[in-house]
């Protein structure tokens, strides 16, 4: 009986591999001849069969094993001895996983984890990746720990009929220790987290420090729009029914700040300088993403956001320090915008005071000469001497 | 209040005796009210619903493991979706948005809640059915309508939606935005109303049957834990769900009506549009006032299941019973207030935000007791490693993996640089995903031979559990050193970013550990359906368990039980009691019977009981000696 199904299963294996040979001659077979053939259909098909027939010979060798299994564990019955304990086996497994995914999560954050981003670029992103870091050991410590109980407990306790298990409802010394614990590694971390947050999300001058440099990003499908202040320092408001396609953003033109704004391709920012984003979008939601500088805020549309932060370390410095002669700083969107979400970036450079300077003077103007056509400013000098006496105040 | 819910249904059951034969085709498998069928239904439907939305999953993850290869295959499949064999961006978002809606909503509530609640709340509570047998039929009637027109979607001219699960408006309110915001959207938005009217139905049925329905003797504090996970997961779900209309009607009158609720100030493709005065901020908090409370709605049951499964199995009782119930109590009313952290960078008031990293971290404390007291019910237990035991192993596995990197997402100035990154993708993949689906994967190896009168084959099970357990590890571990690196989810391809490219190595590695678990699952479905059929009979009580289904008979009749419904004594967990024959006591034993391991601590509240124990004790000395 026993062996009458081996042997069901051995013709029945045999013939799947007859035929998996078969296309494979096939496949191998058609691949020259389909290459210039234009219409791939017949060797695409082909090659489907072949993948189909291969889960189905692998389906298969998983029956027989089962069925070996099953005929020894009956043999081995009915000579008496003892069949596989399934219980023990699966112990054993769950002790191997145990090493083996102890060791795969080691290789993991060994290997892996210097593929992440290198050091924070700014001042705040150095406190955020030492906070992330407490956090960091304390969760790895957590996780090895509980996840060595759990199977290590499994294959410890695993069952056996000849013993029981310890009756054991409650201890409430225990359960109170470890509710008490989490909760005041929890308090510790919000609590730094909590003042941490209040400074990075605080993105208003404090009196006595230097007056941050305002840009502002405008996000749309799927592009960013990058204004400067220009000389007076202040951007000029905007409105959206302003928009057309000379005035991409917006600018209301009415406000007397907006005349010296200057649109840029490329993100400049001074070391060491602070910086503040104001942030919105015109269609759908964008997110502004600078991972390096630890920054990210939603572009929303009819709601302003502001990010301030002071970058630290240059591009230069940067692609020293990551020996990429090539790396960039980006800024990239990271909330679901459609069809381009995926390629939304914005090249940012940080540089020194001087190498700003210089940039930002030979930016354009955002006031260009179609939008003067297209505002009727005749009163072209009037205008100008508007922005000089701006710039004397 | 229990004992006259049993007379009342001990009169039923006797009309039910009449009814018994004229059971049509029809009433019986189709428009059917007993329980025990809704739930196979739900189960049936469920793990459908789940194939597809794997296939989804399996598909996008193509994509990002080669996105510069054409697949002729996939232009025969998918049509103008994937012209000339590649997936195009919009279409690839459209994947990954019914990929988590399904997950989400189809299985993991409806496929999860709907099976086990329906199937378990009357026969572990001893009822004879639910508390309205017709409002949870249509409950199902309205998840499968909704399922239906979810997938329908994928057949519209634009294809289905494709603004992520979450749907934020404006992308979603803008049809002009990307196609997925056209009729695929109103369909998905009609499918989300239908399916809350179905949850909503189930979710009052199973509070006022847990309410009502208990059997004489069965007090609130005699439940198992499935029935209290189930319990507060209906609560949670009827009070959250109804938001989520307001949420989506406000946002149909935006896309239909012409209203402003959502969209203020907007340019579309360089047009000008008229909305004004509204906020894409409110829909964030209406979403995630269900949303959040929603993972809870996910991975409470699954939690409830693995408490039952690892006492079972581990032949002890679950440690502290009394601490998983208030931490269950104590995460659903947490789960509340912590929506929020869904919303930390999305220009929501910084101070509102440090408020809801409070509430967030202090959620994680009932769920480090929860994780603990599996532990400690492991301890020293004689552990039987039925293919549902170590699925419940697999989700505690899961639960701490992904529960821990939420301290590093609830935490609102670390989530700055983590937020839509692949580390999210990683947590919630673990936490709610991988850990929930192996409740429901150990719920039904449990209670299979409860629903189909036969048992799974257990080698099958080991294979399938494996390769599930070590495949789900290879796919969503590695996705949290990619989060590191600032990549951003829902990106079609990382070919843009020269940074990015180092990625697309691991990414073809993540995609075969996905095509391995994927596979795996044919294990399931072989052993599933094979053995509904095929499958060898099985015993009463197949796992010598203490809870009452298992005191029903095999063979399913309306009204669960044969004459007079059992009468509870005891709690569900007398597993390996001290001075016991056997290794369990079913509740239905009293402890009369059970003289020899009766402990002082089983008659709190009841004198008469404890001084008969005295009695005892003082009449028969303990014996230790002997031994």
């Amino acid at each position: 009986m026993a062996f009458k199904n081996i042997f069901k299963f051995k013709t029945l294996s045999t013939a799947v591999a007859a035929m998996l040979l078969f296309a494979t001659t096939a496949v191998m077979a058609q691949a020259p001849a389909a290459a210039p053939a234009t219409d791939g259909g017949t060797s695409m098909w082909i090659s489907v069969g072949y993948y189909v027939l291969l889960f189905v010979l692998l389906a298969t060798i998983v029956g027989i094993v089962g069925k070996i299994l099953r005929v020894y564990d009956l043999t081995s019955q009915i000579q008496g001895k003892k069949s596989i304990n399934w219980n023990n086996v699966m112990a054993v497994v769950c002790i191997l996983f145990l090493v083996v995914g102890l060791y795969g999560a080691y290789w993991e954050f060994t290997e892996q984890g210097t593929l992440t981003l290198p050091e924070a670029a700014s001042i705040h992103g150095v406190k955020l990746d030492n906070m992330f870091m407490v956090t960091f050991i304390i969760t790895v410590t957590v996780f090895f720990l509980t996840q060595i109980c759990l199977f290590g407990f499994a294959f410890k306790y695993r069952g056996s009929d000849k013993r029981r298990a310890y009756f054991y409802p409650h201890n409430n010394t225990i359960e109170k220790i470890w509710t008490v614990i989490p909760a005041i590694v929890l308090t510790v971390l919000v609590i730094t987290g909590f003042f941490t947050w209040k400074t990075v999300t605080n993105s208003l001058d404090v009196k006595g420090d230097t007056p941050a440099i305002d840009i502002d990003i405008t996000g749309h499908q799927f592009a960013w729009e990058v204004r400067y202040p220009g000389k007076d320092g202040k951007l000029g408001g905007k409105d959206y029914k302003l928009t057309s396609s000379t005035n991409i953003i917006g600018v209301n033109f009415q406000d007397k700040h907006s005349l010296d704004d200057q649109s840029a391709d490329t993100i400049y920012l001074p070391v060491n300088k602070p910086v503040r984003l104001n942030i919105i979008a015109q269609d759908v939601i964008h997110s502004v993403y600078m991972p390096h500088f630890r920054v990210q805020i939603n572009a929303v549309p009819g709601l302003p956001t502001y990010f301030k932060f002071t970058p630290t370390i240059t591009t230069m410095e940067m692609r020293a320090k990551q020996d990429d002669p090539k790396f960039e700083y980006l800024l990239y969107c990271n909330k679901i915008c459609g069809g381009g979400h995926y390629n939304m970036q914005k090249v940012v450079r940080v540089v020194s005071d001087a190498e700003y300077r210089t940039w930002v003077a030979a930016q354009k103007p955002y006031l260009n000469d179609a939008l003067k056509k297209e505002l009727k400013m005749a009163d072209e000098p009037k205008a100008l001497g508007q922005n000089k006496l701006a710039l004397n105040n | 209040m229990s004992t006259l819910a049993v007379h009342g249904h001990g009169v039923e059951s006797h009309d039910h005796d009449h009814e018994h034969h004229h059971d049509t085709f029809i009433t019986k498998y189709i428009f059917s009210q007993d329980h025990k069928m809704i739930a196979k239904q739900f189960l049936i439907t469920g793990i459908t619903m789940a194939v597809i939305a794997m296939i989804l999953s399996i598909l996008f993850r193509i994509q990002l493991a080669y996105p510069e290869k054409t697949f002729p295959l996939l232009e025969v499949l998918l049509g103008r979706f994937a012209p000339g064999g590649k997936l195009s961006p919009e279409f690839y978002l459209s994947l990954v948005t019914i990929h988590g809606t399904i997950m989400v909503f189809f299985v993991l509530t409806a496929g999860l809640s709907g099976t086990f609640s329906n199937l378990l709340i009357p026969l572990q509570l001893g009822a004879r059915d639910m508390a309205s047998p017709f409002l949870n039929m249509l409950s199902y009637w309205f998840f499968f309508m909704a399922s239906v027109i979810m997938l329908a979607s994928f057949f519209v001219q634009k294809g289905p939606a494709s603004a992520g699960w979450t749907i934020y408006p404006p992308l979603s309110a803008l049809p002009k935005a990307m196609p997925g915001s056209g009729t695929g959207m109103t369909l998905w938005l009609i499918s989300m109303v239908l399916f809350v009217a179905s949850s909503l139905m189930g979710g009052i049925n199973y509070v006022s049957t847990v309410l009502n329905m208990r059997t004489k003797g069965m007090d609130l504090w005699k439940m198992p834990l499935t029935i209290w996970a189930f319990f507060l997961t209906a609560i949670l779900g009827v009070l959250a769900f109804p938001v989520l209309v307001a949420g989506v009607v406000l946002l149909i009158f935006d896309r239909s009506f012409g209203t402003s609720f959502y969209l203020s100030e907007i340019v579309v493709q360089g047009q000008v549009m008229p909305y004004e005065g509204g906020s894409p901020i409110l829909f964030q908090h209406l979403f995630w006032f269900l949303g959040h409370p929603e993972v809870y709605i996910v991975i409470m049951p699954a939690l409830g299941i693995s408490s039952e499964i690892i006492s079972t199995n581990s032949r002890k009782p679950i440690f502290g019973y009394h601490a998983m119930v208030y931490s269950l109590i104590g995460i659903t009313v947490l789960s509340f207030i912590v929506w929020g952290h869904h919303m930390f960078v999305t220009g929501m008031n910084p101070f509102l935000g440090g408020v809801f990293m409070i509430t967030t971290l202090i959620i994680a404390v009932p769920s480090a007791v929860k994780t603990f007291n599996y532990l400690a019910t492991l301890w020293r237990g004689n552990i039987r490693f039925t293919p549902a035991m170590l699925f419940a192993i697999g989700l505690v596995s899961f639960f701490i993996s992904g529960g821990l990197t939420g301290i590093f997402l609830g935490n609102a100035a670390l989530d700055i640089n983590l937020h839509d990154t692949y580390f999210v993708v990683a947590h919630f993949h673990l936490v709610m995903g991988s850990a929930a689906i192996f409740g429901m994967l150990a719920g039904v190896y449990h209670w299979f031979p409860k629903m189909f009168g036969r048992l799974m084959d257990e080698r099958l099970g080991y294979l399938h559990f494996w390769l599930t357990f070590i495949g789900a590890y290879l796919v969503f571990f590695p996705m949290h050193f990619m989060g590191l690196d600032g990549v951003p989810r829902r990106y079609y391809a990382f070919t843009e970013f020269p940074s990015m490219a180092r990625w697309l190595s691991v990414n073809v590695f993540i995609t075969w550990a996905a095509i391995l678990s994927a596979l795996a699952q044919v294990a399931f479905l072989f052993n599933f359906i094979y053995s509904i059929f095929w499958g060898k009979k099985t015993t009463q009580n197949p796992w010598n368990s203490n809870t009452l289904e298992w005191t029903a008979p095999v063979e399913h009749m309306h009204g669960n039980w044969p004459g007079e419904i059992p009468t509870v004594y005891r709690w569900p967990y007398d597993y390996s009691k001290p001075g016991a024959e056997e290794d369990f006591i079913p509740q239905t034993v009293p402890h009369s019977q059970t003289m020899s391991s009766n402990l002082a601590h089983d008659f709190e509240d009841n004198e008469a009981g404890l001084a008969a124990h005295n009695e005892w004790v003082k009449a028969n000395p303990p014996r230790e000696e002997v031994k």
